[in-house]
């Protein structure tokens, strides 16, 4: 046995965790350009720091969910196929997500929404992907009788690398030529990869829980099971709610709606299992990593009840280009995969020192406040701009941007100590890791 | 649950992706436009520029900005040349030559002539769906 310090996948989680840390500082740094118009214009304006924040925000997600899914499977299969491919996905990860965030310091562009780097980049990047996909299928020995975990993380590889490659179909002439087609697939991609990623940490959270509670019951169930397959046909089907204002065929807007009422389930099972849920966080509270999986849990309910609203496209109407949407983003990627990731880092980097717990969960409790009151502004600020578009859009921008800015006072406020309370959790996770003690299988 | 049971609800899920994936890629086919070459241009400025950071297209993109789907609408070629060139309070200005300042305008035409992004316009429907 030799301790996993010099294990590659634990590096993709330190290397997360400093993405982590840079999304925090150009999300305070692009909050407040919104209370402050026009700071930084002409040097360092809101086009270099979104994507600087957003492309950190979805590394820190994606790298720290290769690392972790690489760990677990470590553990759960007693090896990995190839440490030597391990080291090359990082490498190539580093390659593109260093000079992807270099392209935008130096304000070179020519990509699309979320994926705005020049598209040569994506080349690094997605032979990475191709890495990790051959590595995470090598490595299962038989297939049979799987966990549905194992299941989640071979459709999330698949399913993200093909999204992936998808959403650069535009670079063929014949599929940009239509604007509306055009973002049709863009967004029927992009939808579709979040879905992916997704299926990476919610698995990774059954596998925790499974380890968490001792037993093995619920990862080869049958509602595990189909839960899963409903996961899936969302992943695939669902993605139109972010185009129905668009003039596109009718029944992708059907397709999307019936699909996307389905998680109606979900929302119904939840509540149903609310007091198991609220017994369970009882039973397990003194464990660190799961009082995150009960963050994460109290903000996918929060998040569910606003998406399935935003699924229903009259509401959609209203909703879709405000901060409504921001609000549902920011719940979806803090509250559930920031939440749900740091579950599982706090559980790999084995946190255990009485100090460390005490100071990670104090401060989680500040980041859940912070991170609700910012979520209510984002809310409030997306309906007034729902009522300017929807009633009054003759009225200038301006003047309906100027109505906003309490709320977007009280986003930067909230923003600015969420994100403190975040690095005092990264720093204490360095600070209190004690990742000499944690034993892996010999791969 | 079976594993072949499994792999039939996987299989299954699957083909109709692929389906519905392919039938969205012919419809995109069949209804390109004539390749506007000025327009593709204005685009590749678009993007170069990162627009989307701050402006959006049928409410997609960023919060900063005006919707500029129709902005072609609202306003004149020079008035859009002008806010280009000399920026705004929040934006800053770009230095594009005369023949990219009208590529991005192309493009900016050619959104406005694919439809009307204001959300005012959609009709709501009692079961929940709209329409334009």
């Amino acid at each position: 046995m030799e301790p996993s310090k010099g294990r590659t996948e634990v590096n993709f989680i330190k290397v997360g965790l400093i993405f982590l840390f840079i999304a925090l500082v150009f999300g305070v740094v692009g909050a407040l350009q919104y209370v402050i118009p026009g700071l930084f214009r002409s040097n360092f304006s809101f086009e270099k720091v979104r994507p600087l924040h957003v492309s950190s925000a979805v590394f820190w997600i994606l790298i720290t969910s290769c690392g972790v899914v690489l760990h677990y499977q470590r553990k759960v299969m007693g090896q990995i196929w190839s440490n030597k491919l391990i080291k090359w996905q990082l490498f190539f990860f580093l390659a593109a997500m260093i000079s992807i965030l270099s392209s935008y310091i130096l304000g070179i562009f020519g990509g699309r929404e979320y994926w705005e780097f020049p598209p040569f980049l994506a080349i690094p990047f997605g032979i990475a992907w191709i890495l990790f996909t051959i590595n995470v299928f090598k490595s299962v020995l038989v297939y049979r009788k799987q966990p549905v975990y194992i299941w989640m993380w071979l459709t999330g590889a698949v399913f993200f690398l093909i999204t992936f490659l998808e959403s650069y179909l535009w670079l063929i002439p014949p599929f940009r030529t239509n604007i509306v087609n055009d973002m049709t697939i863009q967004w029927k991609s992009y939808g579709s990869m979040v879905g992916g990623w997704n299926m990476l940490i919610y698995g990774t959270s059954i596998y925790l829980m499974d380890k968490i509670s001792g037993t093995k019951h619920y990862s080869y169930s049958k509602i595990a099971f189909w839960l899963y397959f409903l996961g899936l046909f969302n992943l695939m089907f669902n993605w139109g709610h972010h185009i129905y204002t668009l003039p596109i065929p009718k029944f992708i807007q059907y397709i999307s709606y019936l699909v996307s009422m389905t998680e109606l389930l979900l929302l119904g099972r939840i509540i149903y299992y609310w007091r198991t849920t609220v017994n369970a966080a009882a039973r397990h509270f003194h464990i660190l990593p799961f009082r995150f999986l009960f963050a994460a849990d109290i903000w996918i309910f929060l998040t569910l009840i606003l998406a399935i609203a935003m699924s229903i496209p009259s509401i959609n109407a209203y909703t879709h280009g405000t901060h409504i949407t921001v609000g549902h983003t920011m719940g979806a990627t803090i509250g559930i995969n920031t939440f749900l990731l740091l579950a599982y880092v706090t559980d790999i980097f084995n946190i255990h020192n009485p100090k460390g717990v005490r100071i990670i969960t104090i401060f989680l409790y500040i980041t859940m406040l912070d991170l609700f009151i910012f979520w209510i502004s984002l809310i409030i600020a997306g309906i007034i701009k729902a009522d300017w578009q929807m009633h009054y859009p003759e009225d200038a921008f301006s003047l309906m941007m100027y109505s906003l800015k309490p709320y977007f006072m009280s986003f930067f406020i909230s923003g600015t100590l969420m994100a403190t309370s975040f690095t005092v959790i990264i720093w204490a996770i360095f600070r209190y890791s004690n990742i000499h003690s944690v034993k892996d299988n010999k791969g | 649950m079976i594993d072949r049971f499994k792999v039939s609800i996987f299989l299954t899920l699957t083909v109709l992706f692929i389906c519905y994936t392919f039938y969205l890629y012919h419809i995109n086919y069949k209804t390109q436009t004539h390749a506007d070459l000025m327009a593709d241009k204005g685009k590749h400025i678009w993007q170069d520029l990162n627009c989307s950071a701050c402006h959006q297209v049928y409410g997609l993109g960023g919060y900063l900005g005006p919707d500029l789907t129709n902005v072609c609408s609202r306003l004149t070629n020079q008035q859009i040349s002008s806010k280009i060139h000399t920026g705004t309070n929040i934006m800053p200005s770009y230095n594009l030559s005369e023949e990219e300042t009208l590529q991005l305008i192309a493009y900016l035409k050619s959104l406005n002539a694919s439809g009307i992004a204001s959300p005012s316009k959609l009709k709501l429907n009692i079961d929940g769906t709209i329409e334009r």
